[in-house]
């Protein structure tokens, strides 16, 4: 769960990585194990924590800044469902160290709308019903919109084949496929980047 | 997981200072080492992350000799407009492999040193696998061995190597880069995955404390009319059951060269040399390509489980070379 001590915005950058050692032991836990002192930019806040060198970024955004739009499913690399950006490049939070991830701009599902409007690809899923039980849904919107910013969405054909790394065990695909053509349609789509949202 | 030490490294000094420490191990995209530490596998006690080393990044597509910075991502080099026209083969390769999200991690350099899929490997309650337990046994000889290798293999281990990149970068004689506390070598391809026998837990010529600095492509004239075939389980987003990196240079109609690798068939990444002093000479067209590959899969020595993998491979390479005709073709008439 969040602890909110742990989190604290507008922390500088963090000035230098160096080696992360040993530390002693967190009060209740009886092995010591290496603990880093991680600065991490997610959804254009710094936060400031410490941390397990083997949290991965799934699980720091999940657990411990309560960030649970990524999903968790096979942990392997081979579903999609964790999809979040770094630097404006798609990647599996669930292949990712938080400790690596220092030093670059993450956006995950919650940073995309704006107050109470939707980012587009998020509507799109809506008016095109892209989705069953919801569960792969976050993971394929982040993944749509950076399939889109790549210029790889230009047929139905391109879209499937850029978006295989989402899996969906509802099926939902056919839905899928028409929301991100939506989108790609309208042309000048915002997409978060470098530098935040 | 078992706890790491974590150090991001600045330079290549500072990283072959670090890389030579007890339990160290280098961290790139992590998409294989990541994974592996999880389940157990790789139990690495220091990370030494290469991600700044700014030596390491880049590639350059143009000139006498291709260069991939090995922390390249496999999203940005299959991308480059260059590779797709002047080595479609190489494009291919890449982006038949993983997924968008991987391509993006991954990087072009630990691509050559990722691990088998062999389930017995990646699961750790079986404690017969001589790669992953030297000396215990192999559990795939005669259990499930739908996706090994019906190629290279010994009785100690038939794990097919997974890279589709490494099966291309062979098709074109490429080789590997390194440095090492010892100074800079350069090993090629074909020598850099160690063939298994007795000891299949070496998988390549990489020695403790290495790093793989840059991949190198002679250029080739043969690259245009280049193409990778794979055959999945599904269309996308999986390991190749099969695959072939073909290249044909043509004069004429005959062949002036051929260049045939095959991939998910075998330990190593595995050239079809009989397929090729077949084909040179002869005039290209649906017979001399059928003779051919009838040639790829020479020496195969299938189990119960993939039997089935030898006529796939030859219909791979015939399938490979009739595309990498008509590209031949094509270009000719251009
Ligand atoms: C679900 C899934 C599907 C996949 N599908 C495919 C596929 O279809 N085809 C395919 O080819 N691959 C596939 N892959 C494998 C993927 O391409 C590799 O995991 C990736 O290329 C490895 O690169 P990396 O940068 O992430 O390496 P890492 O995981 O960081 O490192 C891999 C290994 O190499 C070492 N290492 C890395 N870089 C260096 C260096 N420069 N010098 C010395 N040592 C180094 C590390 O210590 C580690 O042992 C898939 C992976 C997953 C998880
Ligand atoms: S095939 Fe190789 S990797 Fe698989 S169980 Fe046998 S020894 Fe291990
Ligand atoms: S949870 Fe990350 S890809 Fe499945
Ligand atoms: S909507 Fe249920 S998994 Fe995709």
């Amino acid at each position: 769960m969040r602890d909110p001590s742990e989190a604290e915005t507008d922390m500088s950058e963090a000035d230098h990585l160096g080696t992360v050692a040993p530390r002693a032991a967190p009060p209740g836990q009886d092995n010591a194990w290496p603990v880093a002192m991680l600065t991490l930019r997610v959804n254009g806040q710094t936060h400031r924590l410490a941390l397990d060198t083997r949290t991965t970024l799934l699980d720091m955004l999940r657990d411990h800044l309560g960030l649970t739009g990524a999903k968790t499913g096979c942990n392997q690399g081979a579903c999609g469902a964790c999809t979040v950006l770094a630097d404006g490049k798609r990647i599996n939070a669930c292949l990712t160290l938080a400790v690596a991830a220092q030093g670059q701009d993450i956006i995950t599902i919650e940073g995309l709308a704006k107050g109470d409007a939707l980012h587009p690809m998020q509507q799109a899923f809506v008016d095109h019903d892209a989705f069953q039980c919801g569960y792969c849904t976050p993971g394929q919107i982040m993944s749509a919109i950076a399939c889109i910013h790549e210029g790889h969405a230009g047929s139905a054909e391109e879209i499937r084949e850029f978006m295989s790394g989402n899996l969906c065990r509802c099926g939902a695909y056919p839905n899928i496929v028409k929301a991100v053509q939506d989108v790609a349609g309208q042309g000048d789509m915002r997409f978060p980047g470098k530098g935040g949202v | 997981m078992q706890p790491f030490e974590y150090h991001r490294a600045s330079s290549l000094e500072d990283a072959l200072r670090q890389g030579a420490l007890e339990g160290a191990s280098y961290l790139a995209g992590g998409t294989t080492l990541v994974d592996l530490m999880r389940i157990g596998v790789m139990r690495p006690g220091r990370l030494i992350d290469l991600r700044d080393v700014s030596e390491l990044h880049g590639f350059d597509t143009g000139g006498e000799t291709l260069r991939f910075g090995a922390l390249a991502s496999m999203a940005e080099v299959a991308d480059d407009i260059v590779l797709r026209q002047d080595y479609p083969a190489l494009a291919e390769s890449l982006l038949l492999a993983a997924s968008a999200q991987l391509r993006n991690m991954a990087t072009v350099g630990g691509n050559l040193l990722q691990r088998t899929r062999c389930l017995y490997y990646r699961d750790t309650r079986y404690s017969a696998c001589n790669k992953r337990n030297p000396g215990s046994g192999c559990a795939a000889q005669d259990g499930v061995n739908r996706q090994h290798a019906v190629l290279g293999g010994s009785e100690r281990c038939i794990a097919t190597m997974p890279s589709d990149w490494a099966v291309a970068l062979t098709a074109f004689d490429a080789a590997v880069e390194v440095a090492g506390p010892q100074g800079r070598r350069t090993v090629p391809i074909d020598s850099f995955h160690i063939p298994y026998g007795e000891h299949p837990e070496a998988e390549t010529a990489l020695r403790p404390g290495e790093i793989l600095t840059a991949i190198l492509v002679p250029a080739s004239r043969a690259g245009r009319a280049s193409c990778y075939v794979k055959v999945r389980d599904r269309e996308s987003y999986a390991f190749a059951v099969s695959s072939a990196a073909v290249a044909l240079r043509l004069e004429g109609a005959r062949v002036a060269e051929a260049r045939i690798a095959l991939g998910g068939l075998s330990t190593t990444p595995w050239r079809a040399v009989a397929s090729e002093t077949l084909l040179r000479g002869r005039t290209i067209d649906e017979a001399s390509i059928r003779e051919a590959a009838a040639r790829a899969m020479d020496g195969a020595d299938p189990r119960p489980g993939n039997a089935f993998k030898v006529e796939l491979g030859r219909r791979t390479v015939e399938d490979a070379l009739l595309r990498a005709m008509r590209r031949a073709q094509e270009g000719e008439a251009a």
